[in-house]
């Protein structure tokens, strides 16, 4: 799979409190989120949510809390993708659990401008910056993990596993 | 090769005799929570994926500790999703109203965590309960669902850091103090997908409750767990607690391996003030010059048992707050503000101008309760000082311990009780 999207890049350490401030916490509706993403940290993001966007930034995205409302504004916002240096552990879960496409690139993180068109190749694991023509590589998810996302998402492969209980009985 | 206290916990919820860093294992989980804001989300999962079933309830812990008591409809509505989630699934351990405390001080007081369990709670600071040498983690809502159904998680084997502290500790520094040092001495993300052991002698002359401060903060340094080996001390705890499962007592093996030793001198610390908009900015509060507060916060999940308001009362004894503060006192559950009540504690703060809050999540992440209006500054026992954190963007949240936290509320300005 091919994940295009136009940059907006921010610093190292986004923390969930940012990303969803605790005020909008009592929804549950990723849409409702989305119109609260990111308000703390710059109140024009989803302004700036056009077109196809990529999200890109430093290390220790989504740290803090472990509020899943995060990684669900985000998708629900219209980014595609979130490539960061590095994740806080539990937004790297909680962040595959829904199906937020999350890339972790050192070299991409710091090599990626704002505004730059750029293009995530799921499959060969390359980040490309269409704008400047860099080519990158994301670190590859284990293989359990790909298994997971392959069988679509951590709730299909639960009721796999229930399935595969029930006949065992 | 041996192993961690750490590794042999998830080995044995895993059925191996070996694992090591790196490893994906299926473990066996023994108590999974949730609180208002992240189990209606959980719920929603199951409900949504025609899952009309929990692996076991008994093994399942709710708190409506968040926006509690309920602050709008909203809310009312989330915590009634969770109410008739425990009714229909026979889930005992529900706690809201007059049973409810911070979830992180009501489970392991109540004894539902023992030493030795795997615990998993859609809350980040789920990490407190390695004070008792249990393995346990935050996790999102829909890994809670996932665990709720099959009565399992996944987990990728933590690297494991040693932080060994040895020395003599300075007046008014306490365990919040060495969490807070530590943070600023690795950064906010040292410790990232690790698992922090504390140990050393300062660590077993510390209490029960300043090892849960030091424990839940594990997570501000972006740990997988925190984690103390149990000793006597943990034990007597639990005997008090009247826990029903036995502890399963875990211990490093001589030749276990760790990442990175990283020795701590505590007689070099001052007592801590963490300065926005990060925990990683801690330093001597002794070198902060006048900054001015409008509120106070002491309470929370980090630092609102029994042994906080102790440090609390001692400081407010007869003193009052200053008229240009309000300092808001949350118990951290209803037994912490029961035996403050016997112990008189209650009385210092109402005599000092306090206000007495109910056992609540809401100050600490500005959901409601103590929200910061713009340009506010607070001087907070919390765990967080995200922008935002407290309320408005432009507030700003210091974080302190206890003893600090209450001379500030005295003086209108971070300050220390000696100085007050």
């Amino acid at each position: 799979m091919q994940i295009r999207g136009r940059v907006i890049r921010y610093g190292d350490n986004v923390d969930t409190d940012v990303i969803i401030p605790a005020r909008y916490l009592t929804a549950t509706d990723p849409l409702e989120l989305a119109k609260h993403c990111l308000e703390d940290l710059d109140p024009n993001f989803i302004k700036k949510v056009t077109g196809p966007t990529i999200m890109v930034a430093g290390k220790n995205f989504g740290c803090g809390s472990s509020r899943e409302h995060a990684p669900l504004a985000i998708k629900a916002s219209g980014v595609q993708a979130v490539v960061a240096a590095s994740f806080a552990r539990i937004f790297y879960r909680n962040a595959l659990n829904i199906g937020l496409p999350i890339f972790e690139s050192q070299d991409a993180a710091t090599g990626i401008r704002e505004g730059d068109e750029m293009i995530i190749d799921t499959q060969a694991g390359t980040i490309t910056d269409l704008t400047s023509g860099a080519i990158f590589t994301a670190q590859p998810l284990p293989p359990f993990l790909q298994e997971m996302i392959s069988r679509g998402g951590l709730m299909n492969y639960v009721k796999d596993t229930l399935r595969e209980r029930k006949q065992k009985h | 090769m041996g192993m961690t206290i750490t590794e042999k916990i998830i080995a044995d919820h895993a059925d191996k005799a070996v694992v090591s860093p790196g490893e994906l294992v299926q473990v066996k989980v023994d108590l999974a929570l949730a609180n208002d804001i992240t189990a209606p989300l959980s719920i929603r999962q199951l409900i949504e994926n025609g899952i009309d079933f929990v692996n076991d309830p008994g093994k399942i812990a709710l708190i409506a500790d968040h926006n509690t008591p309920s602050k709008d409809i909203a809310s009312a509505e989330n915590v009634r999703l969770m109410r008739d989630f425990a009714r229909k699934h026979r889930i005992t351990h529900f706690f809201e109203g007059g049973t409810v405390g911070i979830e992180h001080v009501l489970l392991p007081e109540i004894g539902l965590i023992v030493p030795g369990d795997l615990v998993i709670g859609a809350d980040s600071h789920t990490c407190t309960y390695g004070a008792l040498g249990a393995f346990a983690t935050g996790m999102g809502s829909t890994d809670l669902a996932a665990g709720w159904a099959l009565g399992e998680t996944w987990l990728m084997v933590p690297d494991s850091i040693r932080f060994v502290y040895q020395g003599e500790k300075r007046t008014f520094v306490t365990g919040k103090d060495l969490i807070l040092f530590t943070i600023g001495e690795i950064g906010v993300d040292g410790a990232r997908d690790c698992a922090m052991e504390f140990c050393g002698s300062v660590i077993e002359g510390l209490s029960m409750d300043e090892r849960f401060t030091m424990a839940n903060m594990a997570i501000e340094a972006g740990a997988t767990c925190g984690i103390m080996e149990p000793d006597e001390k943990t034990l007597h705890y639990i005997t008090e607690t009247g826990a029903k499962r036995k502890p399963r007592i875990y211990r490093n093996d001589p030749d276990a391996e760790w990442t990175d030793v990283i020795q701590i001198n505590v007689s070099l610390i001052d007592p801590q003030v963490s300065l926005p908009h990060l925990p990683e900015n801690s330093r001597s509060v002794y070198t902060l010059g006048r900054i001015e507060i409008n509120q106070a916060v002491i309470g929370s999940c980090t630092n609102g048992r029994i042994e906080d308001l102790r440090m609390a009362a001692s400081v407010l004894q007869n003193r009052t707050v200053s008229r240009s503060v309000r300092l808001y006192i949350f118990p951290g559950s209803p037994r912490v503000l029961r035996q403050a009540e016997r112990e008189g504690l209650v009385n210092t703060f109402l005599e000092a101008g306090a206000v007495l809050c109910p056992s609540s999540c809401g100050p600490c992440l500005g959901g409601h309760l103590g929200v910061l209006a713009e340009g506010e500054r607070c001087v907070s026992t919390t765990n967080r000082n995200f922008v935002g954190r407290m309320g408005h963007p432009l507030s700003e949240v210091y974080l302190a311990n206890p003893y600090i936290a209450a001379s500030s509320a005295v003086a209108g300005f971070i300050t220390t009780p000696d100085q007050i």
